[in-house]
């Protein structure tokens, strides 16, 4: 009986080794050529609109045909990680900033040259720069301004935000508001990662050192930071605790007219146009001993094994860079391009509410960029997980900086 | 150990008689298990991250490790906190699904009007997606504004913070798997109980027996089949518990959710150190297969295959 | 007597109807966000009954994309499955259950063991192999697997066990193949749990997602999951939408379920005549 399972599994080798055998059809060196492009941030609405970017490019470039994938967010990463691992991975691809960091330090993305990156924001172009090479070119950006409810503010009888605001001003106003009812909270700001890495920033503080080879999270100024938005919630309660918070959602408890100030991403322009039934404004982020505010951004890299690097490289700078894009962009109301020159984008300022939308260009002038190291995943993980233990009071703020330093150099090897 | 009882009735048939019923399912298992299955076992030995490509020339020169990846994991707290947390969920998980899908499959045997409607019913929420179950489950498990709390106030009870406490992160997570798993695992008790030979409840009908006595005498004894597989494989199932904690707690309150499934996925896909992932795999392998083992060896005190 | 009788039918249907309550919640709570339009989303209180009903959100599903084709593809990868996964599965399960083969204990314990491994780990290795077999982007990659199901084996072999030999034997001694006792007498006595798993199986591989995902880039081959997953944004989801859509994929599935219960019947009668 074992010879029979022996031969069955033999069987089954052969077959699979067999099928092994058969390799991959040569490459075509014809004129014409098709490149694949997948992505995430055309997933939940914006499918047609990259389609027509595509289909706008393939005018202008006959000979190249753009076929675009488009995978839901969620599951990108896992989705692209196995095609990479696999070595099947597209020609070119999107990724995001964290997994961005992990890519390109370990050596999986083409240095992408013969690009024109002229048109190309300079801060997000240099965030995909490591070690002097462009792997990746800045698609589509977002940021952080702080939206506010100008009928709390009128209630309370404090003055609008304004772009030189300080940590100071906003603390008053949020006392001010928090004094109208039990109910009404000063402000939300999430104590996260993705957050301290820029609050800390505003207090001339920073999680690692300019060169990138050391931690620096438990620095007088960042715990002096993170104390500050700490206090919010646990001493002068401008700020909910979970449990005054219920569960409710940040964006929700805003609408409901319960919050006077929340410093959030763009994106939520559009869901507070539709739910907010209350006058609501945008001003520049307060910023401390220096201003700082949130740049995110979504960058396009190339495959090293692709077959057509020039065509990749044309798509790409097309994609990122272009006028043509960037209008195609605008009309669907889409992502803004990560271009130098705002003047480009005139007709995104004309929508109102918020009135004072050219804040959102204001704040570029303070962008700061998180700091991209290979683990950059797994440093976020450590550093959220003890600022969610300072801000529910299991640890006071200095200790828990001290144990995310600690546990950020035993786990983590800086190149 | 003997894994089954053998059947006495055939004789002795031979692999060559029972071979053309088992080549399929040996050739599915060589290719899709147990090549990969290899492959999984060499990287557990190595420090590859899971993005470089695998196997390719000097791969194993290069990322070859040994055992370090087993030594690490075994030494860290990470694991045992992780090993603990899965160990709470088996503890509050296994009773309470295997009382209320017994119940459920009880009360959709019965030949009553409308059990037709209840047994489609019952069987909603193993179809419901686990993102639309976790959003709505995330609301009415919100402490201050949500169903659960505002229903426990009525009876003068002030709840907790549920999910968003570090205390009752689990217990809820529990309580929404119940709830997602009770239809399946009832259907499954359910096809066990229609199987039963009904000139048993017949005779118990002429001695005037009660209905528990019915379900105690009868239906238990001959139903421990079918609960064994349901047993064994929520337990393997749980050790796997994977998708609720992703989109409902995501490993928090501050750690309090981190399980098994979780750890592996988040190290392998996350923190690209596909080598410890898979280590920390092969480990849940050996824990879940100890387990089993053990519940194997148990089962011959208490399920009955003879009808 | 009487009185025993109706009492004992009121606390039937009272837990009955909690226990259907509860299950049901979260499904009307979808089919209430199904019908709202995208400003009355993720109010607190829930709001149970949308003010302004409205199919906007079903519409924009079918929109979306080649929803017929989409549907087309998950029915054919389903279907195929479920039908090799009980082919295969229950001829496995009457081998292990009741033939004798030396090292048979052996053998069903290593396919057992397969159900214990986290498959997050075997993903990569899996579609390393899938792309040595050239399987990629083939209905064969997703299809396939379903060839080797070891929760299908395992839960047949339960329930053929509990089959009496003598049924078996009676065939035999009429001069039965082992293939005619195993299609004529043990799969009809399965029928009940058959169909149990037929339903399950078929709903796992139509919710499947991560593995067509991975396997089936071409738009044309893919599947109502990843179809609606698609309806995903990094920042935002527009979950009315995203519930008609779940709601829309639920449908075959009752369908099948509701079907499979007259095999519940049938179960009931063939429980009923052996012995």
């Amino acid at each position: 009986m074992k010879k029979y399972l022996a031969l069955l599994l033999a069987l089954a080798m052969v077959f699979c080794l067999v099928a092994c055998g058969q390799s991959n059809e040569p490459a075509d060196d014809g004129e014409a050529v098709t490149i694949t492009y997948c992505n995430f941030n055309s997933s939940g609405g914006n499918e047609e609109t990259l389609q027509k970017m595509a289909d706008a490019f393939h005018e202008a470039n006959p000979n190249i045909t753009v076929e675009i994938e488009t995978i839901a967010y969620d599951d990108y990463f896992t989705q692209m990680q196995t095609r990479v691992a696999g070595g099947t991975a597209p020609d070119c691809y999107e990724l995001n900033i964290e997994n961005f960091a992990a890519y390109a330090n370990k050596g999986l993305l083409a240095e992408i040259t013969g690009a024109d990156t002229s048109a190309l924001n300079e801060t997000a172009l240099n965030a995909f720069n490591v070690n002097g090479k462009q792997y990746g070119l800045p698609e589509s950006f977002s940021n952080v301004v702080l939206i506010y409810n100008k009928d709390l503010f009128d209630k309370a009888g404090v003055g609008y935000p304004t772009a030189d605001w300080t940590q100071d001003d906003l603390q008053a106003a949020a006392e001010a508001i928090r004094a109208l009812g039990d109910d009404i909270f000063g402000i939300w700001q999430p104590i996260t990662y993705n957050e301290i890495f820029k609050v800390v920033a505003q207090y001339g503080g920073s999680l690692l050192n300019e060169d990138k080879t050391e931690f620096t999270i438990n620095t007088p100024e960042n715990i002096k930071a993170v104390q500050t938005l700490v206090d919010r919630v646990i001493d002068s309660n401008v700020q909910p605790n979970t449990t005054q918070q219920g569960g409710m959602g940040d964006w929700d408890m805003f609408m409901s007219g319960r919050l006077g100030m929340i410093p959030t991403g763009i994106w939520a322009f559009q869901t507070f146009t539709e739910n907010c039934d209350f006058a609501w404004d945008i001003a520049v982020e307060p910023g401390s001993t220096q201003k700082a505010t949130h740049f995110f951004s979504n960058c396009v890299v190339m495959n090293p094994d692709t077959k057509h690097p020039e065509a990749v490289a044309a798509w790409l700078s097309w994609l990122t860079g272009s006028t043509e894009s960037a209008d195609i962009r605008l009309a669907a109301g889409w992502d803004l391009p990560a271009l130098k020159d705002m003047d480009a984008l005139s007709a995104y300022l004309e929508i109102d509410p918020p009135a004072n939308r050219a804040a959102v260009f204001e704040s570029l002038d303070y962008l700061v960029m998180p700091p991209v190291i290979e683990d950059y995943a797994l440093m976020s993980d450590i550093i959220g997980q003890y600022l969610a233990a300072a801000a529910d009071g299991t640890m006071t703020v200095e200790e828990a900086m001290n144990a995310a330093q600690a546990d950020c150099v035993a786990q983590i090897s800086l190149g | 150990m003997k894994l089954f009882k053998r059947s006495r009735g055939l004789g002795q048939d031979g692999f060559l008689k029972a071979s053309p019923f088992l080549v399929p399912s040996i050739i599915g298992f060589s290719i899709f298990y147990l090549v990969p299955m290899i492959i999984s076992i060499f990287i557990s030995l190595t420090d590859w991250n899971g993005l470089d490509r695998l196997f390719a020339d000097g791969f194993m020169q290069e990322h070859f490790i040994g055992l370090q990846n087993y030594k690490d994991i075994l030494g860290s707290d990470e694991f045992w906190k992780v090993l603990g947390n899965t160990a709470e969920y088996i503890a509050l998980y296994l009773p309470l699904m295997l009382t209320t899908s017994l119940l459920g499959a009880s009360l959709l045997s019965k030949k009553r009007p409308g059990v037709g409607a209840f047994r489609v019913i019952y069987y909603i929420p193993v179809l419901t997606s686990w993102v639309a179950a976790s959003l709505i489950w995330r609301s009415i498990l919100a402490p201050q504004y949500g169903a659960m709390n505002g229903i426990l106030e009525i009876f003068g009870i002030t709840g907790p913070g549920w999910l968003l406490d570090e205390k009752w992160a689990m217990p809820a997570i529990v309580l929404v798997s119940v709830w997602k798993d009770m239809g399946f695992f009832a259907l499954i008790l359910l096809s066990g109980i229609v199987g039963i030979n009904r000139s048993y409840y017949e005779a118990a009908d002429l001695d005037g027996a009660s209905s528990w006595k019915k379900f105690i005498k009868i239906t238990l004894p001959l139903l421990t089949p079918a609960i064994f597989y349901v047993l064994i494989v929520s337990l393997i199932n749980s050790f796997q518990l994977f998708p609720q904690i992703m989109i409902m707690t995501d490993g928090g309150p501050n750690g309090a959710t981190q399980v098994m499934v979780e750890r592996i996925y988040k190290y392998g896909f996350r923190y690209f150190r596909m080598g410890y992932a898979s280590a920390f795999s092969w480990i849940l392998f050996v824990i879940i297969m100890t387990c089993t083992a053990i519940q194997m060896r148990g089962q011959k005190r208490w399920v009955n295959y003879d009808t | 007597m009487i009185h025993k009788r109706r009492l004992s039918t009121v606390s039937y249907y009272t837990v009955a109807i909690i226990i259907g309550i509860m299950a049901m919640i979260p499904f009307a709570w979808m089919v209430s966000t199904s019908l709202k339009a995208r400003g009355a989303l993720m109010s607190i209180p829930i709001e149970w009954i949308p003010e302004e009903p409205t199919l906007d959100s079903y519409l924009k599903v079918f929109s979306k994309f080649p929803f017929m084709k989409t549907i087309g593809n998950s029915l054919v990868i389903s279907i195929t499955y479920t039908v090799i996964t009980l082919i295969s599965g229950s001829m496995a399960a009457f081998a292990f259950a009741k033939m004798r083969f030396a090292k048979a204990d052996l053998l069903l314990k290593i396919f057992l063991a397969t159900m214990m491994i986290p498959t997050q780990v075997t993903i990569i290795p899996l579609f390393v192999v899938m792309n040595k077999m050239s399987l990629i982007n083939t209905y064969g990659s997703v299809i396939l697997p379903s060839i080797f199901r070891p929760f299908a084996i395992f839960l047949l072999v339960q329930q053929m066990r509990t089959i009496p030999d003598d049924f078996l034997d009676a065939a035999r001694i009429d001069g039965a193949s082992n293939f005619h006792v195993y299609f004529k007498v043990a799969l009809p006595l399965c029928a009940p749990t058959l169909a149990t798993l037929a339903i399950t199986t078929f709903m796992e591989s139509w919710n499947d997602y991560l593995w067509p995902l991975l396997m089936l880039t071409d738009k044309a081959k893919m599947t109502l999951p990843i179809a609606l997953s698609t309806l995903n944004g990094q920042y935002s989801t527009e979950y009315n939408v995203l519930m008609a859509g779940a709601l829309i994929s639920m449908v075959p599935i009752v369908l099948i379920y509701v079907f499979a219960q007259k095999y519940f019947q049938n179960g009931m009668m063939a429980g009923g005549i052996k012995g």
